[in-house]
């Protein structure tokens, strides 16, 4: 103990940066390349098409595994010729109708959840009860109650859409800080004032992981919703598309169908969406 | 208590007359404060000064207008107060008391068009001047996020001065700053103070600052709070010496019923 006491005491001066620059060594053109995510992706992408067109070609056999490039083939031929297009619009199309009106439905009762009691048992009570019901259950009833039609496609995407953003919505209103609260109210806001104006923003994060959430549940759940009947309006959507295809055996369609759906997931998913958060939640910091 | 308000005073600018407060835990209903009295007059820095515990927090957000007392009554210039309002704006001493999807600029000006002071050139105008005297120009643009801590509070307290309330509502606003900052904070709220004499209600538990910020402290004893004592504090630039005293003065009042051997100089 005393021989710690003992050490002697250490002064240096120390020198300013710029006698010693900074040290620093440059990456290699590989690690560069290496640390862009894209293009690790993007190797990865182009591995998985060349297994495809491998085993395809081995497996010679078009009618279970078409290759990569027949796929590709029949998915430009199908949209010059505007067929995939105009079904895959049409599925957007019955998609957005589904996803405002279920929106608009998860914002009523998450209000109404957050300004009465009673709107709050509602909201858990009627969220426990359909949350693990699959949309797709709905079905058969639904197109009892509403026919073949756009109709029934609407009210199982609303199904699918409102449970989850209704509940992602109102734990994310739960969970804003008192003392944001306190300030709205210092404002002179109560209210709808006071949910518009600072509750929403606030939850924002939350509301925004709903809305993912939803918007996944829905396009799964429309294009299932399809495959069983598909026929809206006398046009069907890119389920139908599938499910025809498949009955003409027509593999490379289907095949091509798929893809479509794949990337129009991951467009919503990596365009839209991460615009959205980029310009919101990360920009103020509330998500990193 | 409260008798030692000399009847010649004009009447003062907020009264709080045997207030006292309840509140409620998950299994318990806990007297916070019993029957304070206080009063304060336009430009007073008023300390609300006492051990945690002593409601002297709760005190304050029933002068905001988040709660409601029990018994008494609090008013604002001879109006009964009822509820939140922008006449008695809170500095809180949380960092995320500023709206993080708006910038400082944003923040400040959001504040005088919600409540409906000013609206568009003349609440930008009014913000940027307020963010000037608390030296955040250059911040001005920032989103809260990548303020620092001391920086938080300054745009809490320009927010709070752009409001032009009757009362500025401060809750320990400087306690979770460390002490380097906390001291150029307190300093710099004396200059503001200098500058446009506004009238604050700030409560601390710590005796050096109030001695240093306030001019009128109000000391509360713990559990449930009640006046102990309402004194004068040394005024701005006073001998250290003499400041020294007084937080002896008041140490030994706040803590006299249970270390009355401790015998320090």
């Amino acid at each position: 103990m005393s021989d710690a006491a003992l050490r002697p005491e250490v002064y240096r001066d120390t020198k300013a940066s710029q006698d010693f620059g900074v040290v620093e060594k440059e990456l290699t053109l590989f690690e560069k390349l290496f640390n862009q995510a894209w293009l690790r992706k993007c190797v990865l992408l182009v591995l998985i098409a060349v297994v495809w067109e491998v085993y395809g070609r081995h497996l010679d056999n078009p009618l279970l595994v078409p290759t990569f490039s027949d796929t590709v083939t029949a998915l430009v031929a199908a949209i010059k010729s505007g067929v995939l297009i105009d079904r895959a619009w049409t599925s957007v199309k019955v998609l957005m109708i589904g996803f405002s009106v279920g929106v608009f439905l998860a914002a009523v009762l998450t209000i109404l959840a957050i300004t009465t009691q009673l709107g709050t048992d509602f909201l858990e009570t009627v969220t426990a009860m359909f949350s693990p019901l699959p949309a797709i259950a709905l079905l058969p009833l639904a197109l009892i109650w509403f026919g073949l039609g756009i109709g029934s496609l609407i009210f199982v995407m609303v199904h699918s859409v409102l449970w989850p953003l209704a509940l992602n919505t109102h734990a994310g209103f739960r969970a804003v800080s008192p003392t944001l609260r306190m300030v709205g109210r210092n404002y002179g806001l109560s209210g709808l004032g006071l949910v518009l104006k600072i509750l929403i923003p606030a939850a924002f994060p939350s509301i925004l992981a709903g809305l993912k959430i939803g918007w996944a549940f829905a396009w799964r759940t429309l294009i299932a919703a399809e495959l069983v009947f598909g026929v809206a309006s006398g046009k069907g959507g890119l389920g139908w598309y599938i499910f025809e295809s498949k009955n003409q055996l027509d593999i490379p369609e289907v095949f091509a169908g798929l893809l479509t759906i794949i990337m129009i997931g991951l467009l919503v998913e990596n365009v839209i969406f991460r615009t959205i958060e980029n310009k919101t939640v990360r920009r103020w910091g509330m998500q990193t | 208590m409260g008798k030692n308000v000399s009847q010649t005073l004009p009447q003062p600018l907020l009264d709080v007359r045997g207030v006292t407060l309840h509140y409620k835990t998950r299994d318990h209903l806990v007297t916070a404060t019993y029957r304070v009295d206080f009063s304060i007059q336009r430009s007073d820095r008023f300390i609300l000064l006492g051990p945690s515990g002593c409601g002297k927090s709760t005190l304050l957000k029933a002068v905001g207008g988040y709660m409601a007392p029990v018994e008494g009554e609090i008013r604002l210039k001879g109006e009964r107060i009822t509820r939140p309002g922008p006449d008695r704006m809170m500095v809180f001493q949380e960092f995320d008391q500023l709206l993080p999807w708006k910038t400082v600029r944003q923040n400040v000006a959001f504040a005088l068009e919600t409540s409906g002071k000013l609206r568009g050139k003349a609440a930008d105008e009014k913000a940027m001047h307020y963010i000037e005297k608390v030296h955040l120009t250059r911040a001005a643009d920032s989103f809260p996020h990548t303020l620092s801590g001391g920086m938080k509070q300054r745009v809490a307290i320009a927010r709070g001065m752009a409001m032009e309330p009757d009362i500025l509502l401060m809750d320990e606003p400087f306690a979770a700053l460390d002490a380097l900052t906390r001291q150029r904070m307190q300093d710099e709220l004396l200059m503001l103070w200098e500058e446009t004499k506004f009238t604050v209600l700030f409560v601390t538990h710590s005796i050096a600052e109030a001695v240093k910020i306030g001019n009128r402290i109000l000391l509360l004893s713990p559990h449930p709070g009640q006046v102990k004592a309402e004194m004068n504090s040394a005024p701005i630039g006073a001998e250290p010496a003499e400041v020294a005293a007084l937080e002896t003065r008041i140490h030994d009042m706040l803590f006299s019923d249970k270390v009355e051997e401790d015998d320090h100089v």
